[in-house]
């Protein structure tokens, strides 16, 4: 099928681009102001959406827009891997948005202006990143990415603000400007191009082994946003952000372009029979096993809600890529729908946090006893959010889990599908007894009687939740893009 | 009978140095200075549009007999690397002028003479094709960077131009043995072009690589040969640390890429790896001594040597890539670094201080300002999407295809670029207003923008669409390198 020329990727990221632009011009009329983002949202998602068929149907879109170097240009591809991507940050820049601005006035938080801005690029960032068709295009939407969450991140301005946030940006920049930019330069030394290619950039190069595999670990650890340890350090620290950016940036946006990003280099820059061929992917799948079980037991140990959230990403974000190298078709599809099925319910599970924070102040889950009476629909939307993230029919979480483990066993690794099914009972252990003492813990007798759901924020963490459900009953679009990347 | 295009470029300021000497207003001085550089910057966008790209050969030639019997001629051209070199030098050229509007209060008349003697002298050193001709330049290029240095610098301005003039007059009489030489060896001709057609004995290049080495390593400058840099740069004014990192840096490796390569290809093949390493050993040992600094404008001079390891590891890779990269990163080291010492003059002029430590939370003060210094940050720490970035790709991925383990360590060094000037970002610009920032401090005018806007343009140009850039050079750069490996593999 010949690819489909249209402007359409690139007005994807102009409307979020101009909406950055637009909060800005109207920095002192908040009213209108704050409307720009869930307009703009909603357009880019129209935009996204109008592409699906094409996608769905086996095509791409295309727009070539000049040449780079030799090999490489500035350009855009929608294929189905980009779509998955594209549609889950589209689709929840619109609740985000929303989410936001009731956050952000309930707490009447400073430098709203610069916020919603930074929210805007960021997603301008992460679709552009999307739709990118070569290496060096998505770089760039990559490092634009760090950049502009790297204000979200120091939002408070506090001591504590400017620790976390040097934290993200060291181990952020310090990974691309090491291991990314060496492998960047390896590949265009060997290849000649950056260009994503069906089955491998790199499948036939005339390059050795070892180096290979150097340049192949400089991408797993260089897109540091796939936070597979070490390089995970900086996503708990981010949790100095105001709430809806760790919802939306640092649950979807900014870690799913890592593992995007380490999906393209397992697909289309290396291939997945250079991957096997080298045998890098069995050793990547014990590195992110360790990660999931990892994270998995900091996450047990945290009493702060965020950073147990954080914890739990670390973990999950490895889900995808393990599904990725295990090389078995359906283990791929299973780490794809996961991008999707770990957004739906993660954005609902920060967003229920930063709302439980709105109404009552609270951040430790052991201060949080009761408060599932006070909040029925927070509390309510994040039990459902949990049983996604264990993986229990019929939500998203099951569906990709369910893949996954059937993956692991076709591709006869066994070790695999206990990691898959011990990480569910930590999973288990440790969102369960938030939901448990939310709703059956006795409430501290100080507690003020003020503690109720505000509209704002609630409304966008049930309309997430109620997607994870969806998710998990109708999976057939994410599914449908997931067997076009595999193929 | 054509326009002698160059020869007009290159006398331009020169026309103007003269002219100012009869004018007494201040002011006057000033425009009259900025005109003659605006006009010679026109001129350089002539010669660019008109500029074939298709070929390696000399274009714009101008040859007539000067000394006869000892075969000197004066003799002009530029190809695709030098034509590169005039047009930033005639930017950076006007763009000093306006740096040094109000930052040079006393002896206007004299600092303008200099400024404007100094950019006809690099102009000529660029443009020559005389080796006698090219010789007198670059020497004569010297003393208004003295006088610039020594007259309008710092507190501690004549022990720093003291010591930028023996150190590069060091180099300078080596490299005139290596020129009395060449003459000798190459038939008693001074015509460049000529000169890079000769067949050399290798013992012959080896002792003249040497020389040459020596000369060129103290201007790019190299490491162990670097340590009038950071006393020049912190000495000088805004004005002249912006010529002398954005053009006098240049030269050293224009003068490998004029003389060693093409008239030393054995002799640049065979000792391609030390150069390889001594690039490297710059790159990381630069970017160490930038991280230690506390002042702005040493910082900036520190990193200057890290990046320009990235040009001479590029051009001794010897292969395309590295050598586009490298002669891309001149030009990109010049626009930015150039900016940067622009900023740090800037802020300077307003404060007096030029330690990190004073600042603090700038952009809250002036938000202009710090918006283009992220900018040119990101630039120097070659961020995807700007100028270095483009050129560091390039020389890595040549570079990684010399050598592998002087590729990893330039990696190294970009990591500390990113380290030290982020920091120095984050402690300027971000957090709380400093004490020293909170007074007496307005942000850019119209005057400034004008300066850096140019500037600005050209980090996201070549960022994002170096291909003119690299067409410019690609034609000379083809042709240096069969010249480099035809006869390096005839022999």
């Amino acid at each position: 099928m010949d690819p489909v020329i249209s402007i359409r990727p690139l007005a994807a990221v102009t409307v979020a681009g101009l909406a950055a632009l637009a909060v800005l011009l109207l920095n002192k009329r908040e009213k209108l102001r704050d409307l720009v983002s869930p307009l703009a949202a909603i357009v880019m998602f129209a935009i996204v959406a109008s592409m699906a068929p094409t996608v769905l149907a086996g095509g791409t879109v295309d727009l070539r827009l000049f040449e780079i170097l030799p090999g490489i240009d500035f350009a855009f591809r929608v294929d189905a891997l980009g779509m998955v991507f594209a549609t889950v940050s589209s689709l929840l820049w619109i609740v985000a948005a929303i989410y936001s601005i009731g956050y952000m006035r309930h707490l009447n938080e400073h430098a709203q202006t610069r916020f919603f801005a930074c929210f805007a690029t960021s997603l301008a960032a992460a679709v552009g990143g999307a739709f990118s068709a070569n290496l060096f295009t998505l770089v760039i939407f990559y490092e634009v990415l760090s950049l502009v969450t790297y204000p979200l991140v120091y939002h408070h301005e506090d001591e504590e603000g400017w620790k976390g946030s040097r934290k993200y940006l060291v181990y952020l920049m310090g990974a691309s400007k090491s291991a990314l930019l060496a492998a960047l330069a390896l590949t265009y030394h060997v290849a000649g191009s950056l260009d994503f290619v069906a089955g491998g950039l790199l499948a036939g190069a005339d390059a050795s082994g070892p180096l290979l595999t150097v340049v192949y670990f400089c991408y797993l650890f260089g897109f540091a946003k796939a936070a597979v340890m070490p390089m995970h350090a900086w996503l708990p620290a981010a949790m100095v952000a105001p709430t809806p950016v760790s919802a939306l940036l640092h649950a979807v946006a900014v870690v799913k372009m890592g593992v995007f990003c380490v999906l393209r280099v397992v697909f289309h820059v290396f291939g997945v029979g250079l991957v096997g061929g080298l045998g890098l992917g069995i050793a990547t799948a014990y590195l992110v096993s360790f990660t999931i079980l990892m994270a998995s037991v900091y996450a047990l140990t945290r009493d702060d809600l965020k950073a147990r959230l954080a914890y739990s990403t670390v973990s999950q974000l490895s889900y995808v890529v393990l599904g990725a190298v295990l090389l078995s078709p359906v283990a791929m599809v299973g780490g794809i729908i996961h991008i999707a099925a770990h957004a739906f319910s993660k954005i609902t599970l920060f967003f229920c946090a930063g709302s439980i924070y709105c109404a009552s102040g609270k951040r430790n889950i052991s201060d949080m006893a009761g408060i599932g009476r006070r909040l029925p629909w927070t509390m309510g939307a994040f039990f459902v959010a949990s049983l996604s993230m264990i993986g229990v029919p019929p939500t998203a979480g099951f569906v990709s889990k369910w893949y996954l483990t059937l993956g692991s066993v076709e591709a006869g690794e066994v070790a695999f599908l206990i990691v898959l099914l011990a990480s569910s009972v930590l999973n288990a252990a440790y969102f369960l007894p938030v939901s448990y003492v939310a709703f059956f813990g006795a409430e501290a007798p100080e507690s003020p009687a003020t503690v109720r759901e505000i509209p704002l924020v609630t409304v966008p963490l049930v309309a997430t939740a109620v997607l994870s459900v969806l998710m998990g009953i109708f999976p057939g679009y994410f599914l449908a893009l997931a067997e076009g990347v595999v193929g | 009978m054509t326009v002698p295009l160059l020869s007009l470029i290159v006398f331009m300021p020169a026309a103007g140095a003269a002219l100012l000497m009869f004018l007494r207003n201040d002011d006057a001085v000033r425009w009259t200075a900025l005109g003659f550089t605006v006009l010679d910057f026109a001129l350089s966008i002539v010669m660019l549009a008109g500029f074939d790209t298709t070929t390696h050969e000399m274009q714009f030639t101008e040859r007539r007999p000067w000394v006869p019997a000892l075969g000197i001629t004066y003799a002009l051209g530029v190809d695709g690397i030098s034509a590169l070199f005039v047009f930033l030098t005639a930017l950076l050229g006007w763009i000093c002028v306006l740096a040094s509007w109000v930052a040079i209060d006393r002896k206007v008349k004299e600092f303008m003479i200099s400024l404007l003697a100094m950019q006809a002298l690099v102009l000529g050193v660029f443009c020559a094709l005389d080796l006698f001709l090219f010789y007198v330049f670059w020497e004569a290029m010297l003393i208004p960077m003295y006088l610039i240095i020594g007259v309008w610098g710092g507190d501690g301005r004549v022990y720093a131009a003291f010591k930028f003039f023996l150190y590069t007059l060091a180099g300078s009489l080596l490299f005139l043995v290596g020129v009395i030489v060449l003459y000798f060896q190459g038939g008693e001709t001074f015509d460049i072009l000529a000169l890079t057609a000769q067949d050399l004995p290798f013992q012959v290049q080896s002792w003249l690589f040497f020389a040459f080495l020596i000369a060129f390593a103290v201007k790019v400058p190299m490491v162990p040969v670097h340590t009038w840099l950071p006393d020049a740069h912190v000495q000088a004014p805004t004005a002249g640390s912006i010529i002398l990192a954005g053009v006098l840096l240049k030269m050293g490796a224009y003068g490998f890429l004029r003389f060693s390569l093409p008239m030393l290809p054995e002799a640049s093949v065979y000792y391609s790896t030390l150069m390889l390493a001594l690039s490297a050993l710059a790159i990381v040992y630069g970017g160490f001594l930038a991280l230690a600094q506390d002042d702005l404008k040493k910082l900036v001079a520190y990193s200057s040597i890290s990046h320009m390891g990235f040009v001479t590891m590029g051009i001794f890779a010897l292969n395309l890539r590295g050598l586009e990269g490298g002669i891309l990163q001149m030009f990109n080291h010049g626009v930015t670094t150039g900016a940067l010492f622009l900023f740090v003059g800037l802020i300077y002029e307003r404060t007096h201080t030029r330690s990190i430590a004073d600042y603090g939370g700038l952009m809250k003060v002036a938000p202009v300002y710090t918006a283009f210094l992220a900018l040119f940050t990101l630039s120097s720490m070659a961020l995807p999407g700007t100028n270095s970035f483009v050129g560091e790709l390039l020389v890595l991925s040549g570079g990684f295809a010399a050598n592998f383990a002087v590729g990893a360590a330039a990696v190294l060094g970009a990591l500390l670029g990113a380290a030290y000037l982020l920091g120095m970002y984050r402690k300027v610009a971000l957090g709380p207003v400093s004490a020293r920032a909170q007074f007496k401090i307005h942000d850019v005018n119209g005057r400034e923008i004008t300066a850096i806007l140019p500037l600005a343009v050209f980090v996201l140009w070549v960022g994002l669409y170096p291909k003119p850039f690299l067409d410019v050079m690609d034609a000379s750069v083809k042709h240096l390198l069969t010249q480099v490996h035809d006869r390096e593999s005839g022999q």
